[in-house]
């Protein structure tokens, strides 16, 4: 799919409308016209930080933790959830209502639904877990039943503990420090969920370590591995090329591949975990056009 | 008839640079647009008055790894390492959809030889969609295997050799732009070479070679170490650089030739400012990225910018500032 073919972005100086501290994250929720319609879970949404003279030209990528459509386009709202990590995001936290911020949404390749009705896990890894209810719901609505495991190395770096009740079959909680549920990390309850249950989708949000063992454990279970990434991105539109990843295509070979576009979900077996450490990603060997491939120009 | 629209009607925002007729002098900067569908969800890429592509190679290039960006006050460091699909993919796909969409399209070619440029620009100019084509920019800040890694356009013998070769497979009607580098002592030898060479005008400038440094890691932040500084923070250095080389040209020193300008440029007026130093066309780069509408409204905001002031032909403020 090119990109001209994808669904229509709303491009808006978005009013915002709430923010509201979690745990350790500020939920913000902005007026959003016409996102209801298009934004999926595993979408993701593109905001400018720092106010109209800002020296901060870059754009914050957050997951969207939910959209609520209005009784009319204009009034759909988008909701996110913000950590404060930097100069960018701490602005983010400090919005009030009647405070704008430029939003693009929705944007890149949301989670895929079953086709059909089954048993699934959910992962979230601290504030990775901000789409999740929403998939659940998604999820839930056609017939599945829906288990969630949310951790986080402390209970103040957990998010959607209050909200899984309503949304899951089960959830399980793991901190690291034990300060919240079963001390422990989300593979824990993971592995038990994959042995006693016929599980057929796993979907899980967070840092790359988690994603790729979580990866690991669903296909070892025969189960369907879906993973939102996290990679930094500077426009979120497929125009920068910084958001790179090397994944496996349907024809077997590896690219570095804009997680804005063909992400930020990507199928847990494609990616080339073993390329990623340390917040770094190398560009494997094999992959198309790595300059170490023996591929002259001159020499064709 | 909205306002912007009355506007561009009253102004004659059209340029010819060097025989690249356009309807106005706002394009895209290369690698910092992709190659078309990208944007075209955000604006008409056929309304701006170019758009400049990604810099293509004769192979497909996977590109560097990642950190691939930093940001920096005003600005960001970038090292992509040219991710591309090669011009074999390009004439294939990318192109004939930016002539699909009816965009004027000014192709940013590279190479880690003369002959790499050369080959390049002669798939293009043989192309099916040479039509789509209205010119080539040379991206010769490019390092030169043949000469121990050093940037083509940080020397003008070197600068020289790719125009020249270029020149030599495309037709004389076809422009093109050499995209000069401001990391260099003096611009005005780079350009005089590149002029002589074959080159029918000039984009500047590049990216400043820059740096930044990962505290927790105490490592450099980027993949490759050292990446391009471009956005706001570089202006001043785009507005120095037109306003040298367009004085030489009208001291006579080397010959007259259009200038594009790029650098740093967010708005109507900072466009209006590299025109004012010299600049007949204007590349939109940095600014896509927090906005990817940028081009499309610095189009409108030059345009009223200009009929406020009450100039009704934009060639008319082009090098203003020279008196």
């Amino acid at each position: 799919m090119s990109a001209g073919d994808r669904d229509p972005v709303v491009a808006v100086e978005a009013d915002v409308l709430d923010n509201e501290r979690v745990g350790a994250y500020q939920r913000l929720t902005l007026a959003v016209p016409g996102v209801a319609a298009t934004a999926r879970p595993g979408h993701f949404a593109a905001l400018t930080v720092g106010g109209e003279t800002s020296g901060l030209l870059l754009r914050r990528s957050f997951s969207i933790h939910r959209v609520a459509a209005g009784s009319d386009p204009a009034g759909d709202r988008l909701e996110i959830v913000v950590a404060d990590a930097g100069p960018g995001t701490h602005w983010l936290t400090q919005r009030t209502p009647g405070d704008r911020v430029g939003v693009l949404a929705p944007l890149g390749n949301g989670f895929s639904l079953p086709a059909a009705p089954g048993e699934c896990v959910l992962i979230g890894g601290g504030y990775g877990s901000a789409p999740l209810p929403w998939l659940a719901e998604h999820l839930r609505a056609m017939g599945s039943r829906v288990h969630m495991i949310l951790g986080a190395a402390t209970r103040y770096r957990l998010f959607g503990a209050a909200e899984a009740a309503a949304v899951a079959d089960s959830v399980h909680v793991v901190t690291v420090d034990g300060s919240a549920g079963a001390v422990g990390l989300v593979t824990d309850p993971l592995r038990q969920l994959l042995r006693d249950n016929n599980i057929g989708a796993v979907y899980a949000c967070g840092p790359m370590g988690m994603l790729r063992v979580v990866g690991e454990l669903a296909i070892e279970a025969g189960a369907v591995a879906q993973v939102a990434v996290e990679e930094a991105m500077a426009c979120g539109v497929g125009v920068c090329m910084t958001c790179v990843l090397p994944i496996r295509g349907h024809d077997g070979d590896t690219r570095m591949t804009r997680t804005c576009l063909d992400g930020p979900v990507f199928d847990a077996h494609t990616v080339r975990w073993e390329a990623a450490a340390d917040g770094r990603v190398a560009v494997p060997a094999d992959a198309v056009g790595a300059s170490s491939a023996p591929v002259g120009w001159s020499a064709r | 008839m909205s306002g912007a629209a009355y506007e561009m009607d009253v102004v004659d925002l059209s340029v010819d640079l060097a025989g690249m007729s356009l309807p106005n002098p706002i394009m895209t900067a290369s690698g910092c647009a992709a190659n078309g569908p990208e944007l075209h969800r955000f604006f008409d890429v056929a309304e701006i008055g170019a758009f400049v592509t990604k810099s293509v190679k004769a192979t497909p290039q996977s590109g560097r790894g990642t950190p691939r960006m930093a940001e920096t006050p005003s600005g960001m460091l970038n090292s992509i390492g040219l991710q591309g699909p090669g011009i074999d993919a390009f004439v294939a796909h990318d192109l004939p959809w930016l002539a699909s969409a009816g965009a004027r399209v000014l192709v940013s070619i590279a190479g880690v030889e003369a002959a790499e440029f050369a080959h390049v620009a002669q798939v293009l100019a043989t192309c099916p969609d040479r039509s789509a084509i209205v010119g080539l920019e040379v991206n010769i800040s490019c390092p030169n295997v043949a000469n121990r890694g050093l940037v083509f356009a940080c020397d003008p013998a070197s600068s020289a050799e790719v125009l020249s070769g270029v020149r030599a497979v495309v037709p004389a009607d076809l422009p093109l732009f050499a995209k000069l580098s401001p990391d260099v002592t003096d611009l005005v030898p780079i350009a005089r070479a590149a002029l002589d060479a074959g080159a029918d005008g000039l984009t500047m400038i590049n990216t400043i070679l820059g740096m930044a440094i990962d505290l927790d890691r105490m490592r450099p932040h980027l993949f490759g170490v050292t990446g391009g500084l471009s956005g706001p923070a570089i202006r001043p250095v785009a507005v120095r650089a037109i306003w040298q080389v367009t004085a030489a040209m009208r001291a006579g020193t080397i010959p007259t030739a259009p200038i594009i300008g790029v650098g740093g440029v967010r708005c109507g007026a900072d466009a209006l400012e590299l025109i004012a130093a010299g600049a007949s066309g204007v590349q939109v780069g940095t600014a896509t990225f927090h906005d990817p509408r940028a081009p499309r409204t610095v189009l409108t905001e030059l345009a009223a910018l200009l009929a406020e002031r009450g100039i009704s032909r934009l060639g008319d403020l082009v090098g203003a500032a020279h008196g």
